[in-house]
């Protein structure tokens, strides 16, 4: 074993290429560390401050959350979210879903189409919420269309109505996501073995019955990437809001991401702003770590 | 999917392309209306409707769109055009090391960098704007791109680095031992091979970045504002007359890029979302 | 070309993780052709990995000429590869494939147009150097493949399962042409393979592994007459050697295994030490060496059985039969005649047999070797 080898040993230059990899990382790995999840403490740490224009680093426990539990504002958002979300996730699916079904039944022009459906998602926010502000304007907008077009006794004010204006964001956001969740189904279809349709429909189901039954069941997963997604935009959804009615009117149309910006910049309750901040990642972690959890139980059982 | 025989113009078939059609009007109809208010004279906006024809076609509003946001589309281009490219090459090199050189701890870093693509931004706009604050680069562009290139790294490195996970390790391997280094491997070999992902990041990033509003209404306010801020404001003041004509035509500028991009490369967005949409 | 030598190579991917290298020592001449053939996860592509330099070896030493290369990186190891996927860079022509490795290292651009003219000649792709990898065929991929290992001319030449990703034809092709061209440029080569007909037809030397270890190493002719265990005997071979658990027994100052078919039982004369009387081992036969009784005696043991399966390959007939509540391959000439229900004599030649240990699978009656060759665990 020991007989005498001469070993060659790699150059100063090799050892360099060795380390590239990590170096090459290394930035990024410290704007991670530090802009990811640096800042998250930070911000975590302002919220038990009493942080109010200026970064103040009196410690004040849990005061600034309670201030916030207490507001009525922050109330209404949220009670908007749950709002906003849900009939926002549920029509968007249930558009989504339909379009890429009947898109599926070899439609001519299928992508001439599809690229209408899904242009929406290419603007802005703000452009959206410019556009549907205006469409949805009370007096000059689809409620004066609808009366020159001869439904005298219709009135469309939702965009004013302190009761229905979070609809009006229903809308809009619908009309930008719902072509998304359309292409998302769609390649989710594509992907379906048509063994199973034909092996369906020998067994004499009929159409509807095969997609109810056994297609879109088996898009389980597409169903639950789209969820996720949509829920994402709603959390963080800021510009439609501050687009379209700024929150208003009053604060009737606000949301936890427009309240989080106008405590935090406007108002000048930066402490209570960065709880409220700090709320709404509590609000995604709590959707993605169940659906992380998941995806990973399903992988391990592949 | 597409083996059901059913004759185009049977009952169901009609009701199928009858749906479609109306959805197709559904989604055009915002950008119409869009399109009609933008070339209207305010009077013939308050006497026509949505879809009436203008009276008479003028460009007005654009006129005075432009030159209320016009300057802010500029800035919008000096932050989009250097906040792309730096986010696309450092994402396309962490790809290409999360993929094909990784170490100990490097999967570990890739989980953490993906948990950006859920992060509330709201999470982290104080401590970035006192950063920028002291770094000097508060109500810069400068400082907005800094910001994109960020909070954008998070999506250009999942992008490249699923893309070259589908990249057999084996080339790498040949490469190394035909006595290729690190940056001659990715330069010869795996650049030349990625223009669709390329493509999905440029255009991805592009949106992204172009039709952020958060960002630049926290961190750039006044001058460095990019066109969405400025577009907000024009839309939101409650000073004057409103000029819905310049509004629209305003927001059709705001807009017009990424349609643009979206009609040019509209497959590579999608591929895009969807990526992001798999993992992200 | 070069002597290659492995010394106690040992690899480990974390500490608390199993070795999937275990104290490998094998060492070929300059010019030989070395087999490394296993199931998949036996280590041998891990093994290669190391002697190319793209792992790290955890232990032991990796020498060429004598010369420890396990701490050099895989650019001046002087190591060239042909992958199992090929790895041919999909966006440079066939002649830029070939000419990569000659222009990193800097030869003058005379030298590189001269080396790829000479490479493609000799594996007849002229034709193809201005086109892409994409537009070329499974077989002409692999070519490529080889043409730019070919064209550093290395020291040693790696290839890892090359034939594996090619249609049954092509495959049987490409073997005889890649052991024509080691004839002619007598290149020091490690071969991987699952496939046991490469690993007898193209080496001079084979190691057959399994869990990160060298069950044995030898020649061709070594591995399938005298195997070292179960699994060796098991693993080379087609159809593989029948293994039919047998009891011991002392008859006639013999020791005998018997043998029963149901129809008739038969004592084998075999070599095994005392202490197995009585006990259970595993009999070896390979098929062939099994052959159908013949009307004059010629002194082999015989035993009736009733045939149960027969399937005739064209050159050989296979014929399935019961041997100690075993089925049993046994590989006949294609004009005998029997079918299913037929009792059919058999012959065994108690000198092919082999005997295996029933509970590790080591063999029971194999002399020692010489050492050199041999590594068992």
């Amino acid at each position: 074993m020991n007989t005498a080898t001469a070993r060659l040993r790699a150059s100063p230059l090799d050892a360099l290429q060795r380390w590239l990899p990590k170096l090459v990382l290394a930035p990024s790995m410290l704007i991670v560390l530090v802009g990811f999840y640096g800042y998250i403490g930070w911000t975590l740490v302002l919220s038990f401050t009493q942080s109010t224009f200026m970064p103040n680093y009196r410690w004040a426990g849990l005061t600034q959350y309670l201030k916030l539990l207490d507001n009525d504002r922050w109330w209404v958002a949220s009670k908007n979210l749950a709002v906003f979300g849900g009939l926002f996730i549920g029509i968007s699916l249930v558009l989504g879903v339909l379009l890429a079904v009947l898109l599926d039944q070899r439609i001519r022009r299928e992508g001439f189409i599809r690229t209408i459906y899904l242009y929406p998602m290419a603007l802005s926010m703000i452009v959206t919420g410019t556009a549907w502000k205006w469409l949805l304007n009370p007096g000059l907008g689809l409620d004066k269309l609808l009366r020159d077009w001869g439904w005298e006794g219709f009135r469309f004010d939702w965009l004013v109505d302190p009761e229905r204006v979070v609809y009006c964001l229903v809308i809009a956001a619908v009309w930008q996501a719902s072509g998304f969740v359309m292409a998302l189904f769609l390649a989710g279809l594509r992907g379906v073995d048509p063994s199973i349709i034909r092996a369906a429909q020998v067994d004499g189901a009929s159409l509807p019955r095969i997609y109810l039954r056994i297609v879109l069941p088996s898009l389980r997963p597409v169903f639950f990437s789209a969820v996720m997604i949509l829920a994402h935009i709603a959390i963080k959804s800021f510009d439609l809001v501050a687009a379209m009615t700024a929150g208003g009117p009053g604060y009737a149309s606000d949301l936890p991401a427009m309240f989080m910006y106008s405590f935090t910049f406007s108002r000048g309750q930066m402490g209570m702003g960065s709880a409220s901040a700090i709320l709404m990642l509590g609000a995604i972690l709590a959707i993605l770590v169940p659906y992380l959890y998941s995806e990973l139980r399903n992988k391990r059982h592949e | 999917m597409n083996s059901h025989r059913l004759r185009w113009f049977s009952p169901s078939r009609l009701a199928i392309h009858g749906t479609l059609l109306v959805a197709c009007a559904v989604y055009l109809i915002p950008l119409l209306v869009m399109l009609l208010t933008s070339f209207k004279s305010p009077d013939d906006i308050r006497t026509g409707n949505l879809l009436s024809w203008p009276e008479v076609v003028t460009g007005i509003g654009w006129f005075k769109a432009w030159d209320s946001v016009g300057g802010y589309f500029w800035n919008s281009v000096k932050i989009t055009v250097p906040a792309v490219l730096a986010s696309t090459l450092i994402g396309a090199l962490n790809g290409y090391v999360l993929s094909m050189w990784r170490f100990r701890g490097s999967q570990l870093f890739f989980g953490l960098l993906l948990f950006g693509c859920f992060l509330p931004f709201q999470t982290v706009l104080l401590p970035a704007s006192f950063t920028l604050g002291k770094l000097g680069l508060a109500s810069t562009t400068t400082g907005l791109v800094l910001v994109h290139i960020v909070y954008g790294l998070a999506f250009t490195t999942l992008f490249f680095r699923n893309y070259y996970c589908s990249v057999p390790q084996a080339l790498v391997q040949a490469a190394r031992l035909d006595g290729a280094g690190f940056f001659t491997i990715f330069g010869r070999i795996l650049l030349p091979m990625s223009l669709p992902i390329i493509m999905v990041c440029l255009i991805w990033q592009f949106t992204q970045i172009w039709n952020d509003f958060l960002f630049g209404v926290v961190f750039a306010s006044g001058d460095a504002q990019p066109i969405t801020v400025a577009l907000n404001n024009l839309v939101n003041t409650s000073t004057g007359v409103k000029e819905y004509n310049v509004d629209m035509a305003a927001a059709m500028i705001a807009g017009l890029p990424t349609l643009l991009v979206y009609v040019v490369a509209g497959k590579y967005f999608l591929r895009g979302l969807t990526a992001g949409a798999v993992k992200g | 070309m070069a002597r290659l030598e492995l010394r106690n190579v040992n690899k480990r991917y974390g500490s608390g993780l199993p070795d999937t290298l275990k104290s490998i020592d094998l060492a070929i001449d300059s010019g030989e052709f070395l087999i490394l053939v296993g199931p998949s996860g036996c280590g041998k592509s891990t093994l290669m990995n190391c002697i190319a330099g793209l792992e790290e070896i955890s232990g032991g030493e990796i020498l060429v000429d004598g010369v420890d290369i396990s701490g050099m990186s895989p650019k001046d190891r002087d190591i060239a590869m042909v992958f199992q996927s090929y790895a041919l860079y999909p966006t440079m022509s066939v002649r830029d494939n070939i000419a990569f490795g000659l222009k990193i290292r800097k030869l003058p651009q005379a030298a590189i147009d001269e080396e790829v003219a000479r490479v493609a000649r000799l594996l007849q792709i002229e034709h193809l150097l201005g086109r892409k990898p994409a537009q070329l065929s499974g077989g002409q991929q692999q070519r490529v493949a080889m043409g730019r290992a070919l064209a550093r001319r290395p020291r040693i030449y790696l290839f890892d399962e090359p034939l594996s990703n090619l249609d049954a034809k092509l495959r049987v092709e490409m073997r005889t042409e890649i052991k024509l061209m080691h004839q002619r440029l007598k290149t020091t080569t490690v071969y991987v393979t699952h496939d046991q007909i490469e690993a007898m037809t193209l080496g001079d030397k084979v190691a057959v592994m399994k869990d990160g270890i060298v069950q044995q190493f030898g020649t061709p002719q070594q591995i399938y007459n005298d195997p070292a265990n179960q699994f060796v005997a098991s693993f080379i071979g087609s159809p593989p050697m029948n293994f039919i658990p047998a009891q011991l027994v002392r008859q006639e100052g013999q020791t005998m295994a018997l043998l029963d078919s149901g129809q008739e039982r038969c004592a084998l004369p075999v070599t095994a030490g005392e202490e197995w009387l009585g006990r259970e081992v595993i009999l070896g036969i390979r098929p062939e060496q099994i052959i159908q009784g013949s009307a004059q005696g010629n002194g082999l043991p015989a035993i009736t059985a009733q045939v149960e399966v027969t399937e005739p390959t064209g050159p050989d007939l296979l014929v399935f039969v019961t041997l100690n509540g075993t089925k049993v391959c046994c590989r006949l000439a294609p004009d005998v005649r029997c079918q299913i229900g037929d009792s059919l004599r058999l012959q065994l030649d108690p000198a092919r047999v082999l005997l295996f240990d029933a509970g590790t699978g080591e063999r029971l009656d194999r002399a020692a070797v010489a050492p050199q060759h041999e590594h068992v665990a």
